[in-house]
């Protein structure tokens, strides 16, 4: 079934008016050489009936949090999704338009996402946001490159208690480029220490990337942070605070903003967006009015239309590739629209208080569960900092052991952190559990049970 | 929640304007409030269940305020964002001849797919062993993404196709360096290439250079020139778009492809327009050595108003090594993800890639079948051409000439230069097809005074036939008034948009 519903007459009718007598004719340009003869090895087509069943099959030989209580974070966290989301997302109007370059036939995205501009402008506590980036890691890229772009200068600092993959991606991205990229090393209290960036910043700085909650779940100081870069730099453009957030946090917390960040990045998953293996997600991006002109990714503003009336519509297209080329902001032009539009209606659905509740029962539900835990015999809490909702527990055998035999009570006990995919970021024992409002008491009774049994 | 005690306001008179409220099109508004003009403080759409544990004091220091959002209830959420849905053209309801964007139906059972439980319930750092149907899945698109480009390994890690030309650049790169050849630091592109080319190029440190494309064709002699001149060895790649951004199919790409390749350069296949060639021919074949896909483009992903589409590589053999991690296998019937890849570039965005989007990709690709996309491709390019064989007459087309055997492929440009001659702007002939239904092709691209059509295999011939009846209508109505036009839209949400004031003081977030 490839959805084509011309008929066989029609394709013929089709082939008179353009005066060929074969469709082979109208691929005369492939050079003989170059055609591909055979059939491509692909299995036979499927009926959307075969499709579903094979479907529900491969749906059904995975094992995650439909059928365990997840306890897993290290940046993607399973949140309550109010029920209207999949229903309106699913509107052909908004899955299956294109980007609003035709600003008349697309107010509707248009405005939907001028009100995400401002619900993320707002959330982080800065000026202005953009209509999103590909992921989190790739929005934090981004704001390194916006740094480096801006004070041009080649230095850019990063805390070592950022996602590994956060920083597997900037790796990437500042790589071949004219830039350093210097990893902070972290305390031992699982923070990084201003005096070590006072240490590493230079004239040549452009930025100190700071995440909080951090990869252990620990809240850093982002004020001091960016406060001691910007003092230890004396020469020309001053370096740019730039806060990794989690915008759950963020309703609860204090912003990036308020805290002096010149740019906030983050990963926009925990805004009503299922964990679905890891995407897609959407990038949150949002910075000082300062830096308009130099944002990467889509602008929606405000205008009229020719009779007075207010209306939406692209802006500063000049910043983006498809005008400005090899001299563009960035390379994006697909961005994460429809999951902005998710983003969106989940915050205008939650409100503050809902948001403000929901990160107060992370706190409240974190918190009770790692006092739990933490005086279970053998166990205990692997840092004294101040957390949000996730922390480490050092477990007195090995996480991968107590992660694998939760797994027979149903549980999803959390991530390793001595794993490859976790960048051995703690040793063999040490376990990083997430909690989120969707934990019941029973199912925390289930894991500190779990790990009592399996201890 | 709390409920706050609120004060009993007075009833406010409600006055209807005579028109405002008028629907136009589709129960369409004038103008739709924004989301927090509606809101009513302690309104709220959700609560959470009652706190089931103790509460842990939240020192002061570290707190702020709730964020400056909207409150409302779920009814009200609901009615916004029904009605911002009803001021959107889109696929399932208008015609969208989008050139270079493939704007094909897009099927609900991928819909489906997505949203199985067993899906979107997986968190992206479980264990191999807990995601055995889901790696199945993404282990069987890599195998048909290799099959369909005739080329060795995928990675299905980027994340939109301006990432996959940023991903097999860096790809590319990495090669060179690991074989003594890092001063290979120079990209060569057509001068009509997407502009997602050069940005790329330059976000991975490389210097891309214009080659000429007179007629849409990239000039064989201006590439051995450019070549001669930079030094072959310092060339790492030639991007083309093949069919071209013309959309037109490179009868030399034999001969582009050898000359690349006896300056040690590769060729690297920007793949927006494979819908021309699926099963017709391979990137493989014509001798792209890495390609990316756009999975909203040819494989149905939906555009979802900008996102998320996929963007997929694929790369010969020698230059597997350096993708990106991990990377999705098989060892007999157990499917893993691999990250122990010395020589990988590393990733390029976290965790595995847009698993939900490529979920829509398998879903399709199974439906289709291999002469099901074979037919795909077979349309597309004569939906093309019997629309550029139709409209022809009122319509110049400087790249199609049926009459030489010189046909498009799966779309097509025309400069309407005659029309233009009478006074109306290529503007004006775009904003009054959404008068009549249709959302405008792309414009000024890839020449100036273009359109690009680009109907996709999946319009019925009524469909294709209503579009050229709209277009002869445009025609007519220009030579009898072209200032006519620049009133459109008439029938839209809003009349035509000052562009112009939108960009010169920018208001980017509201300020109510």
């Amino acid at each position: 079934m490839n959805y084509v519903s011309i008929t066989p007459q029609q394709r013929q009718t089709m082939l008179d008016a353009i005066g060929v007598d074969s469709i082979d004719a109208l691929f005369d340009a492939i050079p003989a050489s170059s055609r591909f003869a055979g059939e491509l090895d692909l299995p036979p087509a499927a009926s959307e009936l075969e499709l579903q069943r094979e479907l529900a099959v491969l749906a059904g030989a995975n094992r995650g949090g439909s059928t365990r209580a997840c306890f897993m974070g290290a940046g993607v966290y399973d949140h309550f999704i109010p029920s209207f989301i999949d229903q309106i997302i699913s509107r052909g109007e908004f899955l299956t338009a294109y980007t609003p370059y035709q600003a008349e036939a697309s107010q509707g995205s248009l405005q939907a996402f001028f009100e995400f501009q401002t619900q993320i402008a707002r959330l982080t506590g800065l000026d202005i946001a953009n209509a999103s980036m590909y992921e989190g890691a790739t929005a934090v890229a981004e704001a390194a490159l916006l740094a480096l772009n801006s004070t041009g200068k080649r230095r850019v600092l990063v805390a070592g208690t950022l996602h590994p993959d956060t920083l597997r991606v900037l790796r990437t991205y500042m790589d071949d480029l004219p830039a350093k990229l210097i990893e902070l090393p972290v305390s031992e209290d699982g923070v990084i220490a201003p005096a070590v960036i006072a240490e590493h910043a230079d004239n040549d700085t452009a930025c100190v990337i700071v995440q909080s909650p951090n990869v252990f779940g620990l809240i850093e100081n982002w004020a001091t942070c960016f406060e001691t870069v910007k003092n230890a730099v004396t020469v020309g453009a001053k370096p740019l605070g730039v806060a990794v957030f989690n915008p759950i946090a963020c309703a609860l917390l204090k912003t990036p903003g308020a805290c002096g960040a010149d740019i906030a990045a983050g990963e926009g998953q925990p805004l009503g967006v299922p964990m679905q293996l890891g995407g897609p997600y959407l990038g949150l991006f949002s910075a000082k009015q300062e830096f308009l002109r130099k944002m990467p990714g889509r602008l929606v503003g405000e205008t009229m239309d020719a009779d007075g009336r207010r209306a939406f519509s692209l802006v500063l297209q000049t910043r983006e590739q498809h005008i400005r080329g090899a001299k563009a902001t960035s390379n994006i032009c697909t961005n994460q629209g429809l999951l902005a539009l998710r983003a969106t209606m989940h915050m205008s659905a939650m409100g503050p208080a809902g948001i403000r509740a929901v990160a107060e029962q992370c706190w409240h539900k974190a918190h009770d569960l790692a006092k739990r835990i933490a005086a279970l015999p053998g166990y205990s809490l692997r840092y004294g900092g101040e957390f949000f909702h996730e922390f480490v527990v050092t477990c007195p055998k090995p996480a991968r052991q107590i992660i694998d035999a939760a797994k027979a009570d149903g549980l999803l006990a959390g991530v390793d952190l001595s794993c490859d995919r976790m960048a051995h970021m703690g040793g063999e024992n040490e376990l990083l559990i997430a909690v989120t409002e969707m934990r019941t008491k029973a199912e925390m009774d289930a894991l500190v049970a779990s790990l009592k049994k399996h201890g | 929640m709390p409920t706050t005690m609120m004060k009993p306001a007075e009833p406010v008179h409600v006055e209807i304007p005579s028109d405002a409220e008028t629907p136009r099109t589709r129960g369409e508004r004038a103008t739709e409030p924004l989301v927090f003009e509606k809101s009513s403080p302690g309104a709220h759409a959700v609560t959470l269940p009652a706190l089931d544990v103790a509460e842990t004091a939240i020192p002061a220091d570290l707190t702020g305020e709730a964020p400056a959002w909207p409150e409302l209830g779920m009814l009200q959420v609901i009615r916004h964002y029904t009605h911002l849905s009803q001021r959107n053209f889109c696929i399932d309801g208008e015609f969208y001849p989008l050139g270079s964007c493939t704007m094909k139906f897009n099927p609900r059972i991928n819909e489906h797919a997505a949203s199985l439980p067993g899906f979107t319930s997986l968190h992206p750092l479980q264990d191999d062993e807990d995601l055995q149907g889901a790696l199945k899945l993404l282990y069987e698109t890599r195998r048909f993404l290799e099959e369909i480009a005739g080329l060795d390994e995928a990675s299905l890690q980027p994340a939109a196709g301006a990432h996959g030309e940023y991903t097999a650049l860096k790809v590319i790169r990495a090669y060179f360096k690991d074989h003594g050849q890092p001063q290979r630091n120079k990209v060569l592109a057509p001068e009509n290439a997407h502009g997602t080319n050069p940005a790329s190029c330059t976000m991975c440190g490389a210097n891309v250079i214009a080659v000429k494309a007179p007629g849409g064709y990239t000039d064989i002699d201006d590439l051995k020139r450019i070549i001669e001149e930079e030094g072959a060895d310092t060339i790492m790649a030639l991007m083309i778009t093949n069919p071209n951004t013309a959309g037109l199919f490179d009868r030399k790409i034999d001969e582009i492809s050898k000359i690349v390749h006896d300056a040690g350069a590769l060729l690297y296949l920007d793949g927006a327009n494979m819908n021309a060639i699926l099963g017709r021919t391979r990137p493989g074949d014509f001798g792209a050595d890495a390609m990316h896909y756009n999975t909203h483009k040819t494989f149905s992903t939906p555009h979802g108003c900008g996102g998320p589409g996929a963007g997929p590589i694929v790369v010969r053999d020698f230059l597997a090594p350096y993708l990106p991690v991990p990377q999705v296998v098989e060892n007999n019937g157990v499917f893993a993800l691999e990250f122990d890849h010395p020589k990988s570039i590393g990733k390029v965005r976290s965790f595995v890639g847009q698993f939900g989007v490529l979920v829509r990709c398998w879903t399709y690709l199974r439906a289709c079948g291999p002469d099901g996309l074979r037919e795909v491709a077979e349309q597309a390019v004569l939906s093309a051409n019997y629309l550029a064989a139709r409209l022809q007459d009122r319509y110049e087309m400087p790249f199609f000439h049926p009459e030489s055997g010189r046909f498009c492929a799966h779309e097509f440009v025309t400069v309407p230069d005659r029309l233009l001659g009478k006074g109306v702007q290529l503007l004006d002939i775009a904003k009054r097809m959404i008068d009549y239904g249709v959302h405008p092709p792309t414009m000024h691209w890839p020449v100036r005074n273009c359109l690009m059509v680009e109907p996709t295999e999946t319009e019925s011939l009524e469909t294709l036939d209503r579009f050229v009846a709209v277009m002869h209508r445009i025609a007519d109505e220009i030579e009898r008034d072209a200032s006519s036009l620049t009133l459109a839209p008439q029938n839209a949400t809003v009349k035509r948009l000052d562009i112009v004031a939108a960009d010169r003081k920018p208001k980017t977030v509201f300020e109510g």
